[in-house]
């Protein structure tokens, strides 16, 4: 290594921490709705320190040493189950997966029940998804141990909206007037959903587009309702897309469009799918997301997947400082 | 609450071009040193050390940055407080003579993190520590290789370090808090 190289990665200005770890309320991480401001600069403040972390070659801490961290998917998961217990693994932590499948719930043991038998074996933290919306809040609330809510329906998964703005934040530095368009199936969409509650007070300008089959009925009341003010709505992609500075295609769903909302893929294809073509109206440098698993060549494009804008391999990453920055603040300490 | 100032800022600028010697001298030249800093105040203390021996040798000496709250030993404790900062060591500690820095030595306990912090970095040749002050009651078999000045104090007193980089000011003091004992940690 030059001496150049080593001056100008020597250790720079020192600050005394920003924020205090009391900021932090939360016993579970159920969405993102209860969630302050500070509560989420805390996360992304720890998590920075986790990407550092993930940089070494040993990757292995000792701060979760002898804490167990419980995995229960009722829903395939790659990306989120594997994100989550590599966070876990790599903080120390031991982990124990549980699968629908193959667990006694294939028997017909009851969600409240397989969840006692995990807190009766002293787990510190039950990682959950579940195809039905609000099953973590009712462990939640049968539970003394920790839920986090790892995908719940079409509810909330807050992980996912926290990854996604923490990565936009350490590639746009502030996010002050930032035009964020999420296009596709939102109806269906927990990631839209906790990302319309982790942009608040950002100074974002969030626009979802979808079409009017895939949009929630009474979207725009509830928005209203719960004064989500930089959230719009714009069903015409080509407007949606002007000027944007960040894209998120959202899966299409397939098995959830039985039911006939749209009338086939390929018309999807030619009025929503996120292309090179369309992108030209965004702004230069725009910024493409995808939450995972991609359809590719359906709702995005393989060209615009695998471009230079494209930051989907960096979500991947950041996903695992973010968890790890939860299992942190929820394992670390004794309950509180 | 009083309290009462033990080094002002020529004081601390004399103990650090002393230590500066003294690493020196001990390694024989500054061509294999590295400095770390131990979050928070050691951080600006080995960035002075090292710009010492730089003045002194005109070697560069590279400087880390390392936060150990991911290697402390109370995370399970009920009263965890610590907010994880960024590790920030730009350079490979393998095979060098690593003076990690800290400005008060207590209990050995942050320095005992601090080891195990920096061997997950790599396999240094030596570790050595320098601190600014060294106020004894250890609890782990860990010493010190330089020290700016001994202080002996009582567990209720708490020792104060400004620097200009993180406090404004530079300074030392000891605060000692009435009606409690051996509580403060």
């Amino acid at each position: 290594m030059s001496l150049s190289e080593v001056k100008q990665g020597t250790a720079g200005q020192e600050t005394l921490p920003s924020l205090s770890i009391d900021l932090w309320h939360h016993r579970h991480v159920l969405d993102l709705d209860d969630f302050t401001r500070e509560e989420i600069d805390l996360v992304f403040e720890i998590a920075d320190g986790m990407v550092e972390v993930l940089s070494r070659d040993v990757k292995k801490l000792p701060t979760l040493r002898g804490k167990t961290i419980a995995t229960m998917f009722f829903e395939p998961s790659t990306r989120t189950r594997a994100s989550f217990e590599l966070a876990a693994k790599y903080l120390g932590a031991d982990t124990v997966g549980l699968d629908a499948v193959r667990s006694s719930v294939a028997k017909g043991e009851s969600l409240i029940d397989s969840l006692r038998t995990l807190q009766a074996l002293e787990v510190d933290a039950i990682i959950i998804r579940h195809p039905c919306s609000g099953a973590p809040y009712i462990a939640a609330e049968h539970l003394e141990t920790s839920i986090i809510n790892a995908g719940d329906g079409c509810h909330a998964h807050p992980s996912q909206g926290l990854l996604d703005m923490y990565t936009l934040r350490r590639k746009l530095g502030d996010l002050k007037g930032c035009r964020i368009v999420i296009v596709g199936d939102i109806m269906h969409s927990r990631v839209a959903r906790s990302n319309i509650w982790g942009t608040r007070g950002l100074g974002i300008k969030l626009v979802l587009c979808a079409p009017p089959a895939l949009m929630p009925h009474g979207m725009a009341a509830m928005l209203e309702k719960c004064g989500l003010q930089h959230v719009s709505i714009e069903p015409d992609i080509n407007n949606a897309l002007q000027d944007a500075d960040v894209v998120m295609p959202l899966r299409l769903q397939k098995e959830r469009q039985q039911s006939g909302l749209i009338a086939s893929i390929r018309e999807y294809i030619r009025l929503y799918q996120v292309n090179n073509e369309r992108l030209k109206r965004a702004q230069p440098g725009v910024i493409v997301m995808h939450p995972g698993p991609i359809n590719e060549g359906i709702e995005v494009s393989r060209d615009v997947a695998y471009s230079s804008y494209s930051v989907i391999e960096q979500q991947v990453t950041n996903g695992v400082a973010v968890r790890m920055a939860l299992l942190y603040l929820i394992a670390g300490g004794k309950s509180r | 609450m009083t309290e009462k100032v033990l080094l002002t800022s020529s004081d601390i600028e004399r103990a650090l071009i002393r230590i500066a010697h003294e690493i020196v001298e001990r390694n024989k030249g500054a061509k294999n040193i590295a400095f770390v800093g131990i979050k928070t105040r050691g951080v600006p203390l080995a960035q002075r050390l090292a710009g010492i021996i730089q003045d002194m040798e005109k070697v560069e000496i590279p400087v880390g940055s390392l936060d150990i709250t991911l290697y402390r030993d109370d995370v399970s404790s009920l009263n965890f407080k610590h907010v994880v900062q960024q590790t920030n060591v730009p350079f490979d500690i393998t095979d060098r003579q690593v003076v990690l820095v800290d400005d008060v030595f207590y209990t050995g306990r942050s320095i005992r993190s601090a080891l195990d912090a920096l061997i997950d970095l790599g396999r240094p040749e030596t570790i050595q520590l320098a601190v600014l002050i060294d106020r004894g009651h250890r609890e782990l078999p860990i010493r010190a290789d330089f020290v700016g000045k001994n202080i002996p104090t009582a567990r209720n007193e708490e020792i104060k370090v400004f620097l200009k980089e993180t406090d404004g000011t530079d300074k030392v003091a000891v605060v000692s808090v009435e009606g409690e004992n051996n509580e403060l940690k």
